[in-house]
C-alpha cells in the first residue's frame, strides 16, 4: 500500500484545525510572568521602602547587608564599589528566581508562551530546528535540583520573618510586644503558599522516595514521597499562587512604608 | 438534527483534501459513529481503523477539531455542531489512507528497550515480594492503550521529526513502568539519555493533556525518569556519593 508522508504537509508557525481559544493560556502565562519579572526587577533595584515595622519584604529575605534592623551583618560592605548599584534584595533574588526558571512546570509554560516550541499542544511551530534539553544551554536545566535545596533554606528564613512579624514595638515604652496586623497575616500566607509550591517540587519528590523502587522498605521516605507527592499534584496552583503571592507581599510593605497604606492591627 | 464532518481524504497523486459530508445525527452519538455512518450512506471507501468502540483498543485516534483523541470517545454533544466537525488522521506518522496511519514506527522503537529483568527471587520457592504501593506505582503505566495520541501530540515527534533520536511520550511510560518496577534490575538509564533522546522533552505536557486514560505521563513518568537521568549523568554530588559508597559513577 502506498503510504503519502503527512509530514510534508505540516503547516508554520501558529496554523492548527483547533477551535478553541489555543492562544489564551501562553498569553495568560506571557503576561503573567513578565509583569513578575518587571516587577520583581523594579522592586529589586528600589533598596528602600522594603521593611515596615516588624515587616521584611520576601525579596529582601534574608537582608544580609542592609541599613533596616532586620540586616544580619549590618550596612552595605565598605568594599562595594561605587558604581555597581546596591540593594539588599540583589543577593537574595537569584536564588529563588533561577528556581523557578529552572522549575519543570515554569520550563513547560514558558517555552510554550516565550519560545513558542510549541505555541500550544497541536499547534505548528516558528522553528525547524530543536534541541531541547539535551545540550548547551538548555541542560543546564539540570542545575533545579541545588535551587532547590536553596528554596527549601528559604522557607525557614521566610517562617521566621513571619515569627519577627508578631512582635511590635511599643512606640511609648519601646518595648516589644506580641500582635497581629494585617502585613502578618500576608507574610504568614504568603510563606505557607510557597512552602506548598517548594514542598511540592518534583526534584524533592525525587529525593525524598522516587528515586527509589520500593520506596515502602522506608517507612519514613514513603511517607515524605506521599506528602511531596500530594503537594506535586498542584504543583501549578501553588506555582502561581506563591508568585502572587510574593508579589503582593512586597507590595503591601512597600507601599505602608511609603505611607500610602496604613497597616490594621488586628490584635 | 444534522451536522457537517469535514473528513480528510487522502488521494495518492495530490497526497489528500478535506470532503464535507452532511450526515443525520441524534443524541448519545460519539464521532466515530457519525464516520460508520458516512461510510455506510456516502462514502464506503473511507478508510478508518477501529476495533472495540469503548476506549480500550487505541485503534481510532485521530484529530477532531485539531485535537488528537479517540473517535469513539469523543461525544458529539461535547463539539459545536453548527460548524464542520473536522476530522483528521494523527499528523505524526505516516498516512496510508484517509483516517488510517502507519503506527509501525512505534512497534520497531518497542524492542530497543531493555525487557523486564526481575531480580533473584527472594524466596527458596522462586517467588518474589512486593509491597502493594510499590506496585501500585507502575500499574499506572499499564493502563496504556497505546492509542499513540501521546505520540501524535508531541512536538519532538510532530513538529521535529525526531523519530530517529526520541522514542517519545508513551516509550518513556514503557520505560518508567519498568525502570520503576520494584522487582526489575536492568538499568536503562544510559539508553534514556544517549539513544532514547529523553533530554529532547521540555515538559510541554501535551502528551499528559490527551491521554485518554489520563496517565500522568509527564509528571509519574517522564520527569521521574529525567531526575533518575539528572542522578546519573549530570549531578556532581551524586557521582561523588556513588563512588564513595562503590557505587556506578557513569
Amino acid at each position: 500500500m502506498q503510504v503519502i508522508p503527512v509530514t510534508t504537509i505540516h503547516r508554520g508557525f501558529g496554523t492548527t484545525s483547533r477551535r478553541d481559544a489555543w492562544w489564551a493560556t501562553p498569553l495568560a502565562v506571557f503576561v503573567g510572568l513578565s509583569a513578575f519579572v518587571v516587577y520583581a526587577t523594579w522592586a529589586a533595584f528600589q533598596g528602600e521602602h522594603y521593611t515596615y515595622g516588624p515587616y521584611l519584604s520576601p525579596f529582601y529575605s534574608p537582608e544580609l547587608f542592609g541599613d533596616s534592623p532586620h540586616a544580619w551583618f549590618g550596612p552595605k560592605p565598605a568594599a562595594w564599589p561605587g558604581w555597581v548599584p546596591f540593594s539588599p534584595a540583589l543577593f537574595i533574588l537569584p536564588f529563588p528566581g533561577l528556581f523557578r526558571f529552572t522549575c519543570y512546570y515554569y520550563r513547560g509554560a514558558y517555552y510554550k508562551a516565550f519560545w513558542a516550541d510549541p505555541p500550544s499542544c497541536a499547534v505548528g511551530e516558528p522553528r525547524k530546528s530543536y534541541r531541547g534539553e539535551n545540550s548547551f544551554p538548555l541542560v543546564l536545566q539540570n542545575a533545579h535540583r541545588f535551587f532547590m535545596w536553596v528554596a527549601l533554606v528559604f522557607i525557614v528564613f521566610l517562617a521566621y520573618d513571619v515569627w519577627l512579624a508578631l512582635w511590635f514595638t511599643n512606640p511609648a515604652t519601646g518595648a516589644k510586644e506580641f500582635g497581629i496586623g494585617v502585613g502578618t497575616l500576608i507574610l504568614a500566607v504568603n510563606v505557607c503558599l510557597l512552602a506548598g509550591y517548594t514542598w511540592g517540587c518534583h526534584v524533592l519528590r525525587h529525593v525524598v522516595g522516587g528515586r527509589k523502587d520500593e520506596v515502602s522498605k522506608s517507612p519514613v521516605c514513603d511517607m515524605a514521597y506521599a506528602c511531596v507527592s500530594g503537594l506535586n499534584g498542584r504543583h501549578q496552583l501553588f506555582a502561581w499562587m506563591s508568585l502572587f503571592s510574593v508579589m503582593s507581599s512586597d507590595l503591601y510593605v512597600r507601599l505602608c512604608s511609603m505611607g500610602i497604606l496604613t497597616d490594621l492591627r488586628l490584635l | 438534527m444534522q451536522a457537517t464532518f469535514r473528513i480528510w481524504r487522502s488521494k495518492a497523486a495530490e497526497g489528500g483534501g478535506f470532503v464535507d459530508y452532511p450526515t443525520e445525527v441524534s443524541e448519545g452519538m460519539v464521532v466515530l459513529d457519525a464516520v460508520h455512518q458516512i461510510q455506510a450512506d456516502q462514502a464506503p471507501d473511507l478508510a478508518c481503523r477501529w476495533n472495540c468502540k469503548a476506549g480500550k483498543c487505541g485503534s481510532c485516534s485521530a484529530e477532531i477539531n485539531g485535537r488528537p483523541k479517540l473517535m469513539c470517545m469523543t461525544r458529539l454533544n461535547t463539539l459545536d455542531l453548527t460548524q464542520p466537525v473536522t476530522v483528521e488522521p494523527m499528523r505524526t506518522f505516516p498516512l496510508m489512507k484517509d483516517l488510517v496511519t502507519d503506527v509501525s514506527w512505534n512497534f520497531r522503537v518497542k524492542p530497543t528497550i531493555k525487557k523486564f529483568t526481575p531480580r533473584k527471587p527472594d524466596a527458596a520457592d522462586g517467588t518474589w515480594r512486593m509491597a502493594q504501593r510499590d506496585a501500585d506505582r507502575v500499574q499506572e503505566f499499564r493502563k496504556c492503550i497505546e492509542c499513540f495520541l501521546c505520540q501524535d501530540v508531541c512536538h519532538v515527534l510532530r513538529d521535529h521529526d525526531k523519530h530517529d533520536e526520541f522514542i517519545g511520550p508513551r516509550f518513556f511510560t514503557y520505560s518508567a513502568a519498568l525502570e520503576m518496577h520494584p522487582l526489575d534490575s536492568a538499568d536503562r538509564l544510559r539508553d534514556l539519555k544517549d539513544t532514547h533522546g529523553i533530554g529532547y522533552c521540555n515538559i510541554t505536557k501535551c502528551c499528559t493533556k490527551v491521554c485518554p486514560e489520563h496517565i500522568h505521563i509527564t509528571d509519574n513518568a517522564i520527569i521521574p525518569l529525567k531526575e533518575r537521568v539528572v542522578d546519573r549523568f549530570y549531578d556532581p554530588v551524586t557521582r561523588l556519593l556513588r563512588v564513595f559508597s562503590g557505587g556506578r559513577a557513569t
